[in-house]
């Protein structure tokens, strides 16, 4: 539901002219607010709202452990100081927060479970911050899956089946803590990957640091709910650590790569990006690629006529002129978008001179020195039956996919005339007097590679002024950004206190205490609740084909990786480039998660409930529509097959559909159900449902 | 392409090279030269690269760098120009280690036959000479006072009495596998001891009976720790000095040799552990060097074989001798997998051969330890066929294959039936039989009716007469007919001597309070319903019928429906210290609430003999591992105790007391040369900083100089490999929730030993580099190792006392002679 503001103040770095410049614009303009609205998240939220708020209030009863949790409440209310053994405070103080909000005095005696609450207790807020965490984790993990780089459609199969799982739907009715923990874990899985893709583009930028920031924030909070927060904040702190170490590896980023990236330059040049060429031949002199207003002379002194347009050269110093803009020649704008379209191996480019506003354009007329190659100018239209052939071809020498994004510093290109196929070549030559020394560029026809055919990307930035007067202030003003005062990535993790998870040693038993085991096949469930007169009762209990399903798939994943991963040792390239590094990112964080968040607790002497699972499920769950997608996209190989397997999912999730509507009653609570139903939903004989004996 | 890059390069080396070895000095100089040449003898030269650098789409801009990363070094720089050329003729360029396997063993074979037999046969000598010197040394210090003291010290008094009960042939039972007890025994046998002695306690003096046999022997295994590291280190650095090194640090560590000197387990697993180390290493350069003859290396050649082999020997030997060999194993199986990953990432290997690798790995690393194993339990449990102190650890049909025991030989009906006598076992380990007598529970707890706990030892107060719950005609009436117990039948308990009924309501138990009360109620088999109990069979594959020793059944109220269990606790005095009985209403299936039929008395039925229901061999298998484990996670530390906690262990924090506790005693202490310990404490960091320096650095693409490739490969290559050894071996104690000792750490102590070992070697050099151009710089290396070798030593001197034996005050007397080396307020020696 991102809406940005038009004229984006991004005014780090920018000259006081500049900036007075814009200031002047929003006083003569009327602030206009633009926004864009994706309903999938709207409706999204709204069903997660409406499945967690329906009825909040009921039942209006002590439901399982806030019995335990009303305690700290009471306290919290009323200022009594206590010392809390069970963990740390921040989700008993979020929980006080509600009872707060509803003027709740705390005065309730928390005895056992089941007993009714009386008036003063608002129950509706105490279950309030909960239950909107509940809801919330349901938008959030169709942008998790879409910032995973995986299909809407796949979003929204994940976000649909945190929906109807009734084991999340049942803990975010009540006022307990799991479903406030899940919705913090997702926040920093979601802005730990938000940060690292704005990482590709635009490393420090202000979305950046915003996204990392709150990485950080909801990493702790996490922590602060319960201890069990920690294998969450493991598990982005080693995939972030990955991530470094493939930077540090980045050899693009070295010799002084590193330092220039650092200081504010994006990495992948997009549409709209303002450049300066390189040549990578650098004989006889380092030099970058130039255009000036003036125009080759009408006729040379060797009494050859030119085409009279302006010139390209290669000019061996930094200078303004220098800058080029890549534009798409579909489209007009000379801006950046947001989120940037990155240009691409085989793009076609049309580069235009940011001074000067016209494009690099090469044509059958004989170059200056070297007759034998093409005269490249930029073009000016005499209107004398002389079109303009100003369309480039982008060839990433040093790719690694047939779809590689053209990289600052790191990429080699060429720039492949379409009209003529001539490459844009360095000279080598010294123009006469006319062209003031600067060195030659041509259009080479000749076949064969030469390192002074080949550019690379020196200075980037990404445009934001559509004006030719901004842009001119633009192209002064210079390309680092102050980061000084950005936080480090370790400093602030430094902060986060390390606190050892302290495990509790009771040697006492709970009827309703399981086995780790016992979860990933739903051997268990809690009874929750019981209404004191009929048959009404609550019980923590998953839906049985989301269970079984998100185990399957990441059975499914570990294999397929496993498979894929032995197939490229023997180089078997199964998957594209990006497909594959998109199937590891999804299954180090699912898997990656889902394991963080269960195996630790096999080491565990305590006693384990079946709501200890919840963060590794929706891990799971996150997982399952990946792999399914993967199956689609990848493993079916005809449209027959996938339209087939697109039914068979169909099929699938409207089973999970009515085994959710069937458990309902049991996770509302609602209906009171007579015995022969609740019979025949004992559909395993470990599930222990109430039955009243009359 | 990369490929082709580096043989030229490697070329170039070769013929670069200055003039082939030449013998300098007599003979008898031979041994310092040793010390000072850092020379490493043969490359590693596996470029961990290679499979990597294979992919088609490396960029131009990181072949460049390579490119120049594997330039010819400055020949004759320093250093390595001048140390290198001594060296034997096998000795490889530093150069060429940059470059690819293959050319290095081109190279490498070159060489080989340049030198003259003469200076091959002198570096041998002198290396084997070394290794002699170094065995010698660790066998002396090890032999040296081992009679002293002729007392039982310290564990003697359980892995002695243990050794005894092998030559007694009593059965037992001890948490660790058999192997090294068993290994014990032998030697007490060989060297003619009788198993007569009791090792009752620490302290208890020999007498005549003979145990240098035993601790002979563990002291001969734990002097092969040495020489092993010394090899271990040798192979991972190819440098003497790293390997002396390491030798001295082991060598002159009181920790130690203390540990080498008595009737312990550690001796012998370390043994394994080292064993198994070496011979990994071994393999893995044997694998290396695939252009040699089959017969002098390379895969699938006859020493690789040997090695490999030779690894799974260890292994096994390792986890026979302790659960703790779990963790060199883990070491193999990630080397192992490591290896298989670079060799299925060769694509110059087709996958049949890699799948012939794959096969000699799982034949020689787990099916081999596994059969041998294996065989081990088989011997052990054919030795042992007497009923002895362990019996009752295990289950009622597993004590029927003892002699001696009460049902070895026996012959009890098959089927329980109603009227039948019966005691009743719980399955869980050290629980008992169900019991009951003629004492009530005291006022205040409960009701006040009878007793019922669980006893361990037979008694007749375990009899129980089983009964149909509606009636209460003698079932042993012979004119009713027979009627076996079926699963899901009521049924009532009577207490054979009191004539009470297993009985439980809604009171709460003792001590568990959130479980019912159990007694004995009623009077001669009449009570009331609270006394009816639904029989269930849990492992129903023998049908409903209950089968006496092998069927596992649970007891359910029938009122509250809560199951009949024992807690496992201790009750007061006035229970008589038996363990607590309950009706718990948590239905979890627990050992604690199953039971089996133990003993079964009934006239009518025909008796069959036990041997039928004897477990097969697998089961007691398994059934000694699960007694095993269990065993184990039951060794919790009490809660006043003190426990040594694994963060104490690598800064040496305290000592264990092997012998004696006042001045007039013989006082041995169990504590590490602190110099050696603090020195590896450091070697640790300093590793990990460098080590991840470089890693970063060549991350990074940072161009080392040729000569510091080497230095580098084996920091991270070897010294990783120590690392990983040091972790698998440490880390895990910190998970385990059961008691710790001192000595758990000495395995892990063995590893980073050698990482020291290596580590200083490297840093010396790399100092020696660096210094290269002041007179100084030639020198450091030498020098830095000869004063760690001396500090080594002296302070070796300096304790001694501790492993070989003090008497006298104790140190925090002024007037003793080690009051000057309490260095920690903890050492209480």
């Amino acid at each position: 539901m991102g809406s940005h503001f038009a004229g984006h103040a991004e005014t780090l770095g920018v000259p006081p002219s500049l900036l007075f410049c814009k200031m002047l614009r929003f006083l003569k303009q009327p602030l206009v607010v633009t926004a864009d609205i994706n309903l999938n998240l709207v409706a999204l939220t709204g069903l997660g709202l409406l499945t967690r708020l329906w009825q909040l209030s009921y039942p209006r009863a002590v439901v399982f452990d806030e019995v335990y949790y009303g305690q700290y409440i009471s306290f919290y209310m009323k200022r009594i100081f206590f010392l809390d053994d069970s963990g740390p405070p921040f989700g008993h103080m979020l929980l006080a927060l509600g009872g707060y909000l509803g003027g709740f005095d705390g005065n309730f005696l928390w005895n056992r479970i089941g007993a009714e609450y009386s008036s003063n207790v608002p129950v509706w807020s105490l279950r309030l911050l909960p239950a909107l965490a509940g809801a919330l984790s349901v938008p959030m993990a169709y942008q998790i899956v879409l910032e995973l780089h995986f299909s809407h459609c796949t979003a929204m199969g994940a976000a649909l089946l945190m929906l109807i799982e009734n084991a999340l739907l049942t803990q975010s009715r009540l006022m307990l803590l799991e479903s406030l923990l899940i919705f913090f874990n997702l926040l920093a899985v979601l802005s730990y990957l938000k940060f690292f893709n704005s990482q590709t583009h635009s490393p420090f930028s202000l979305r950046w640091c915003l996204w990392l920031t709150l990485t950080g924030v909801s990493c702790s909070c996490s922590v602060g709910i319960k201890y069990m927060g920690i294998f969450t904040y493991l598990l982005v702190l080693s995939i972030a650590a990955v991530h470094a170490w493939n930077l540090i590896g980045d050899q693009t980023l070295s010799n002084g790569g590193l330092a220039r990236i650092t200081q504010g330059q994006p990495l992948e040049v997009a549409f709209g990006s303002q450049v300066t060429l390189k040549s990578v031949f650098g004989k006889p002199l380092p030099c970058w690629l130039h255009s000036h207003k003036n125009t080759y002379p009408m006729i040379y002194e060797n009494g050859r006529g030119s085409s009279h347009q302006q010139q390209v050269t290669c000019y061996p110093f930094k200078d303004i002129n220098n800058w080029w803009i890549v534009k798409d020649p579909g489209r007009h704008q000379l801006v950046v978008n947001n989120p940037p379209r990155p240009v691409r191996h085989g793009d076609i480019v049309q580069l235009v001179h940011g001074m000067t506003t016209r494009l690099l354009n090469t044509h059958d007329v004989a170059a200056p020195l070297s007759p034998h190659s093409q005269e490249v100018s930029c073009y000016i239209d005499y209107n004398i039956s002389m079109p303009a052939q100003n369309l480039w071809k982008l060839d990433i020498v040093n790719r690694e996919s047939s779809r590689d994004t053209w990289k600052t510093i790191l990429s080699e290109v060429r720039f492949v005339h379409v009209n003529t196929s001539a490459v844009l070549k360095l000279s080598g030559a010294h123009l006469p007097d006319w062209g003031f020394r600067q060195l030659e560029v041509v259009g080479e026809k000749s076949r064969g590679h030469h390192e002074s055919m080949v550019w690379n990307v020196e200075e980037h930035r990404y445009g934001q002024s559509q004006e030719q007067e901004e842009r001119e202030l633009e192209l002064h003003s210079p390309t680092q950004i102050d980061i000084s005062r950005n936080l480090s990535f370790m400093a602030r993790f430094s902060e986060l206190q390390w606190k050892m998870l302290t495990l509790k040693n009771e040697d006492s038993e709970h009827k309703y205490s399981s086995t780790p085991l016992e979860w990933v096949t739903l051997d268990t469930n809690i009874a929750y609740w019981l209404h004191p007169r009929t048959s009404a009762q609550i019980h923590l209990l998953g839906n049985i084909v989301i269970w079984a399903s998100a185990s399957l798939a990441t059975v499914a994943y570990i294999l397929l990786f496993l498979w894929y991963l032995l197939r490229r040792r023997r180089s078997i390239w199964d998957l594209p480039k990006d497909a594959w590094s998109h199937w590891v990112l999804a299954g180090a964080l699912c898997t990656g998660g889902w394991a963080f968040n269960y195996l630790p607790f096999f080491l565990m002497e305590r006693m384990l409930f079946l709501y200890h699972y919840l963060p590794a499920l929706t891990f799971q769950i996150l997982l399952l529509p990946i792999v399914l997608q993967h199956v689609s996209d990848h493993l079916c190989r005809s449209q027959l097959q996938r339209n087939i397997f697109s039914a068979l999912v169909v099929a699938w999730y409207s089973s999970a559909c009515h085994v959710s509507n069937m458990l309902r009653p049991l996770t509302y609570g609602d209906t009171s159900l007579s015995p022969g139903e609740l019979r025949a939903l004992r559909w395993k004989d470990s599930w222990d449902i109430l039955i009243r004996k009359y | 392409m990369l490929y082709a890059s580096g043989r030229f390069l490697a070329a170039r080396a070769a013929t670069t090279l200055p003039a082939p070895p030449r013998v300098r000095g007599p003979a008898l100089r031979g041994k310092r030269r040793e010390l000072q040449i850092p020379g490493h003898l043969e490359t590693p030269s596996y470029d961990s690269w290679t499979g990597l650098r294979t992919r088609p789409s490396a960029t131009p801009v990181r072949r460049v760098i390579l490119r120049k990363g594997r330039m010819p070094p400055a020949i004759g720089g320093g250093l390595t120009g001048s140390e290198l050329r001594p060296r034997r003729g096998r000795c490889a360029p530093q150069a060429a280690r940059a470059v690819g396997r293959d050319t290095v063993r081109r190279v490498a074979a070159r060489s080989l036959k340049r030198p003259t037999w003469s200076s091959r046969s002198f570096e041998a000598a002198g290396r084997w000479a070394t290794l002699a010197v170094v065995t010698l040394l660790s066998f002396a210090t090890r032999f040296h006072r081992l009679d002293q003291p002729a007392h039982i010290c310290w564990d003697e008094t359980h892995f002695g009495k243990m050794g005894s009960y092998y030559i007694n042939r009593t059965f037992f039972f001890d948490v660790h596998p058999p192997l090294g007890k068993m290994l014990i025994g032998l030697a007490g046998y060989l060297s003619g001891y009788d198993g007569t002695f009791l090792f009752q306690k620490p302290g208890d003096r020999y007498e005549h009976h003979s145990y240098m046999g035993m601790r002979g022997f563990c002291a001969f295994l734990g002097s092969w720790l040495i020489p092993f590291a010394y090899l271990t280190v040798l192979d991972l650095s190819k440098s003497f000095p790293a390997a002396l090194l390491t030798a001295a640090l082991l060598t002159f560590d009181t920790g130690c040799l203390t540990l080498s000197q008595y009737i312990l387990l550690d001796p012998i697993l370390m043994f394994f552990i080292m064993a198994a180390m070496l011979s990994m290493v071994k393999y893995n350069s044997c694998a290396d060097r695939s252009e040699t003859p089959t017969w002098v290396g390379g895969p699938f050649s006859a020493p690789w074989w040997f090695w490999l082999s030779l690894t799974g020997i260890s292994l096994a030997g390792a986890l026979g001798v302790k659960f703790v060999g779990l963790f060199i194993i883990l070491q193999v199986g990630l080397n192992t997998v490591s290896d298989l990953w670079q060799l299925f990432g060769d694509l110059s290997l087709s996958l049949v051969t890699v799948g012939k690798h794959l096969t000699a790995r799982i034949l020689c690393l787990i099916v081999l330890p596994l059969v041998l194993y294996v065989t081990i339990f088989a011997v052990h449990v054919m030795v042992l066929n007497k009923s002895g102190p362990g019996d009752g650890f295990f289950s009622s049909a597993f004590q029927a294959r003892l002699s001696g025991n009460s049902l070895h030989n026996a012959s009890i009906p098959e089927y329980l039936a109603y009227g039948s006598v019966i005691t009743v076992k719980n399955l869980r380990m050290a629980i008992g039989y169900l019991h009951s007598h003629r004492h009530l529970y005291p006022e205040g707890i409960g009701a006040r009716q009878q007793q019922v706990t669980t006893y361990l030892h037979k008694d007749y107060n375990n009899l129980w007469i089983i009964k149909k719950h509606n009636t209460n005609t003698d079932p042993l009436d012979p004119s009713f007919p027979v009627e076996f117990v079926r699963h899901g039948d009521i049924v009532r308990l009577e207490h054979k001597e009191t004539t009470r009924n297993l009985h439980s309501h809604y009171h709460e138990a003792p001590l568990t309070r959130k479980h019912y009360q159990v007694t004995g109620y009623g009077i001669n088999g009449t009570g009331d319903s609270n006394d009816f109990w639904r029989i269930e069979v849990v492992n129903r594959k023998f049908g409903n019928r209950i089968k006496v020793l092998r069927s596992r059944i649970r007891l359910i109220h029938l009122v509250t429906g809560c199951v009949l269990g024992s807690s496992g606790k201790i009750l007061p005095r006035w229970g008589w210290e038996q363990l607590e009985v309950t009706c718990t209403p948590y239905l979890k299936e627990t050992a604690n609430s199953i039971w089996n039929i133990e003993d079964h008395i009934n006239p009518k039925l025909p008796n069959i003999s036990l041997d039928v229901l004897q477990p097969s061999f697998s089961e007691i298998l398994l059934e000694s591992h699960m007694v095993m484990i269990r065993g184990n996670n039951g060794l919790k530390p009490k809660d006043n105790e003190f426990t040594s906690k694994p963060w104490h262990w690598p800064i040496n924090y305290q000592g264990l007391r092997f012998s004696g506790a006042n001045d007039t005693d013989f006082r041995v202490y169990l504590l590490g040369n602190p110099v050696v310990w603090w020195l590896n404490l450091v070697s640790i960091v300093l590793y990990l900083l460098l080590g991840s320096t470089i890693a970063i650095a060549i991350q990074r693409g940072v161009q080392l100089p040729a000569e510091l490739e080497g230095l580098t490969r084996v920091l991270l290559r070897g010294g990783g490999q120590l690392l990983l050894g040091w972790m698998l071996h440490y880390f895990p104690f910190f998970l385990m929730g059961r008691i710790l000792y001192f000595h758990h750490y000495f395995p892990a102590m063995l590893f980073s030993s050698m990482l020291t070992g290596i580590l200083w070697d490297t840093l010396l050099r790399l100092c020696a580099w660096g210094l290269a151009s002041s007179p100084l710089g030639r020198r450091v290396h030498a020098i830095g190792i000869l004063s760690l070798l001396l500090a080594t030593v002296y302070s070796f001197y300096l304790f001694h006392p501790l492993a070989y034996g003090m008497v006298g005050p104790l140190a925090q007397e002024p007037e003793s002679p080690m009051a000057g080396l309490r260095w920690l307020e903890s050492w209480e020696f």
